[in-house]
């Protein structure tokens, strides 16, 4: 599993691999219909599709000639899932943060002094 | 998002090196916030996640200085530890941060602080992984406690309307 997450991330570290992937959320799309934005050939885009496939990205279609690109959502969902988890876990710290830093402002400054002289920080107290 | 007045976390994995970015604003002036990130008693009251219980062994918030402490919960027991490379008063920290779990492996962390103006402060934090496979995996370890935490959030929001 975290060797999957580690291809996601490093198929994904690829600007064109990225903005390959944007435009397959909007829906499939054939090789030929995904390489008529780039200046590159059909072949180097059917590389980054075959980094995008290994990472289980995309998968193809199984109709002999157009076979369409399909963007696997899961997998997808799952790589945001672990950055949102990532913050929520931040948020919630910085909320407490937050109610200690409104503590802070009640207490008042001749308060602060007192706390700051005792815990003698570097900085404040030198 | 210029005009916002709600401080929101925005996180982002960089795509380019195995960095972790976190911006986030506080309504506070710079010299509170940075307060609350060297003062061991004000740092103890938020750092540690929501359930645990934060200890801190040792603590020295200065250049040169040093830190320890352990979030448990019953009998489990989970230890850090780094070392302050710089604290610039209301401007900067720079730390390092090693889990004991995984003992051989240590990121870099600079924070810092702009004030905003108006008694508010920008907080913008680094950590830099030695690989980008250190990075992933911290990005995805713990995430049952997120999903758990996240939901008890969302009770308490419900809970208030």
């Amino acid at each position: 599993m975290d060797d999957r997450l580690s291809r996601v991330f490093s198929a994904l570290a690829d600007p064109i691999r990225r903005d390959m992937v944007a435009r397959l959320a909007v829906g499939d799309a054939t090789v030929n219909e995904l390489a008529e934005p780039y200046a590159v050939t059909v072949q180097a885009v059917s590389k980054h599709l075959k980094v995008l496939e290994d990472a289980g990205l995309v998968s193809r279609g199984k109709q002999a000639q157009r076979r369409p690109v399909h963007l696997e959502a899961e997998v997808f969902d799952l790589m945001t899932k672990w950055i949102e988890r990532y913050r929520l876990e931040a948020e919630q710290r910085y909320q407490r943060l937050d109610a200690v830093l409104a503590e802070m402002a009640v207490e008042g400054p001749e308060q602060a002094k007192t706390r700051i002289a005792k815990t003698r920080i570097e900085g404040e107290a030198s | 998002m210029t005009t916002t007045t709600h401080p929101e976390t925005t996180i982002s994995a960089d795509q380019a090196l195995p960095a972790v970015h976190i911006t986030r604003e506080f309504n506070a002036p710079v010299e509170a916030v940075f307060r609350a990130h060297v003062e061991q008693d004000l740092v103890a009251k938020w750092l540690g996640p929501r359930g645990l219980t934060m200890r801190v062994d040792r603590w020295d918030a200065s250049t040169g200085g040093a830190y320890g402490y352990v979030h448990s919960q019953g009998d489990e027991e989970y230890r850090f530890f780094g070392s302050f490379h710089e604290v610039r008063p209301n401007e900067r920290i720079v730390q390092t941060f090693t889990y004991e779990g995984f003992p051989d492996s240590v990121s870099l962390e600079t924070l810092t602080f702009e004030d905003l103006g108006g008694g508010r402060t920008r907080i913008r934090s680094t950590s830099m992984f030695e690989t980008k496979d250190a990075r992933d995996m911290m990005l995805a370890s713990g995430m049952e406690t997120g999903v758990v935490e996240g939901y008890e959030q969302l009770d308490d929001l419900l809970a208030e309307a």
